[in-house]
């Protein structure tokens, strides 16, 4: 495998090839190469199987960190791509012509992330969510306690713990004394 | 109409019926119709009783699982992640404690991995016996979920036995197994496999060789074997092509590279082949159960230590853990950033890709009383679309 990781740093300047598993490996390429970069992994490598796209807001550096993780079935081997994005105005290529089913991820991506895929079919259809007017949910600002306390009524009677607090006085009621 | 000569019609092409027209009619099946799968729903644009267009619409069940999991910690998520699935809640409970373990550099019991692999067949059993009655219910076939509710009860009786619980049964933990088997368990267990192996017989020669049900299913949402990797299919549905796939003997987790079997192929690739198939599968469930209790370590540990749950910091890292579900693959791709709550869980369920792309799709030039059997035949299972 680590020759496809030279052959990935080669051709696209990906880095930080990863072994987590003898069948799972990361690696991270510039955001411009994603189309590009899964298109040659799935018709030069044999990663022909999508298994999901999703995202990870990290915040402290300003970027959406997209992971795209793909399979090879003939070596049984799966590879996890990454591809940082900045924050504000996020954009990155559209894959709905490599897998047909990358569209859905994509609209998930737009309307919990506000990631954009420019041309990715139905993107800005509401997907879970409906009349959503609020920061997208899955970035780490947006404070869905915050959100839930503002939008939902207290039920009379509702005892709020902390629950390491509560569960350590629960089973190590020494421990206090 | 050949249901499969049907033109490929991409989504970013599809026709837009004129609903002004005065030719089509426009109608919702779901969320609340017993043809739908759970909280989900089918926009249809029907010609005549021919659905020409079709939407997949999740989102009624408000759930924010993934989001909520970056608020617990590693094991206050534990009951949440059990409840992403009902039919089948051990997968997830195998995904994100198996995912924890990677992280945390864990090593199970060997009794653990069995009893693991004891569980997840016998829930992979009740998903069927689930799946069965409503695939038979869908062509109006009333009997046969008589008898496999009934069986399935049988089997939810033995995880009570084991675990607690009938649905939710949290009985994979990080570390292992939340408990051993009770004393006689086992006799039971094979009890109840004889007793359900019988039903099947009778489930085969009443439902499989019923002339309404075979006229009705055959021919029905035939999927082309080039679609398996261009749509992301898996499991049941991709075996039904032809596309000898199954990530218990691929990925050879638990005790499965232990265990004597061969993945169910057919080549049909229509409702009746993969129902086929699928009945299958569950005499190889009956048998996998056979085998995990003959093989598996009387004695022994079923748990590793782990740390303290209300101070346990998973170190940075990400895995992805995929497991074989009676459905497809069904993954967690777990991010840890060091602390005591995950950074990102996200949960890949094969209904994502089999019943919107894959659906929408299909469904296409099928007639409006098939559409809840199609539906039925990818087994699709929308709340973990909506995670």
């Amino acid at each position: 495998m680590n020759e496809l990781a030279e052959r990935l740093a080669r051709r696209y300047d990906a880095e930080g090839w990863h072994e987590q598993r003898k069948d799972l490996a990361s690696i991270s390429i510039p955001a411009l190469r994603v189309r590009d970069v899964l298109a040659w992994l799935r018709d030069e490598e044999g990663y022909k199987h999508l298994s999901f796209i999703t995202a990870i807001d990290n915040i402290e550096r300003g970027v959406f960190t997209l992971t795209y993780t793909v399979r090879n079935h003939d070596t049984k081997h799966s590879l996890m791509v990454h591809a940082d994005i900045i924050r504000e105005n996020p954009v990155v290529d559209s894959v709905h012509l490599l897998w047909e089913q990358a569209w859905t991820y994509q609209r998930e991506l737009k309307e919990w992330f506000g990631i954009d895929c420019p041309g990715s079919p139905r993107k800005d259809e509401e997907f879970v969510l409906e009349g959503w007017d609020q920061l997208p949910m899955m970035r780490r600002d947006f404070d869905s306690l915050a959100y839930s306390n503002a939008t939902y009524a207290e039920r009379p009677g509702r005892v709020t713990h902390d629950p390491a607090a509560y569960m350590k006085a629960q089973l190590y009621p020494e421990a206090d004394q | 109409m050949k249901r499969d000569r049907m033109p490929y019609i991409p989504p970013a092409e599809r026709a837009t019926p004129d609903l002004d027209s005065g030719k089509y009619l426009l109608m919702w099946q779901g969320p609340q119709h017993p043809g739908i799968t759970g909280n989900m729903s089918l926009r249809l644009v029907i010609e005549g009783d021919t659905v020409v267009d079709c939407e997949t619409h999740v989102g009624y069940l408000h759930r924010g699982f993934e989001k909520l999991m970056e608020r617990r910690s590693w094991m206050q998520n534990f009951p949440l992640v059990c409840r992403i699935a009902v039919p089948e809640p051990d997968f997830n409970e195998y995904c994100y404690a198996a995912a924890l373990e990677e992280l945390s550099g864990i090593q199970i019991p060997e009794k653990a991995v069995w009893l693991r692999t004891f569980s997840l067949e016998l829930m992979r059993l009740a998903s069927y016996l689930m799946w069965i009655g409503g695939q038979a219910g869908s062509f109006g076939h009333g009997t046969i979920i008589q008898w496999s509710a009934t069986m399935r009860d049988y089997v939810l009786d033995l995880f009570e036995e084991l675990t607690g619980g009938r649905i939710y049964h949290m009985y994979i933990i990080p570390g292992g197994v939340r408990g051993d088997v009770p004393a006689g368990y086992f006799k039971h267990v094979l009890e109840v496999m004889d007793t359900v192996q019988k039903n099947l017989d009778d489930i085969e020669l009443v439902m499989y060789h019923n002339a309404v049900f075979k006229l009705r299913a055959e021919g029905l949402g035939y999927i082309p074997p080039d679609w398996i990797d261009r749509y992301g299919i898996t499991g049941p549905n991709a075996r039904a092509a032809g596309i000898k796939r199954d990530l218990r003997k691929d990925l050879g987790y638990l005790a499965y590279p232990q265990l004597e079997f061969q993945p169910v192929v057919g080549s049909k690739s229509d409702a009746f082949e993969r129902a086929r198939l699928r009945l299958q599968e569950m005499y190889q469930c009956i048998d996998l159960i056979r085998q995990c209790i003959d093989l598996m370590p009387k004695e022994g540990p079923f748990r590793a230590k782990t740390p303290n749950p209300l101070y346990w910091k998973v170190p940075a890292g990400e895995t992805y853990v995929a497991a074989e579900c009676t459905r497809g693959e069904y993954g967690f791709y777990v991010v840890s950033d060091g602390s005591e709550k995950p950074r990102r869980v996200a949960v890949r369920g094969p209904s994502y890709t089999h019943a919107v792309s894959v659906m929408e799709r299909l469904v296409r030039g099928v007639n409006i009383a098939d559409v809840a059997g199609l539906m039925v035949s990818l087994h699709t299972y929308p709340p973990e679309i909506e995670r």
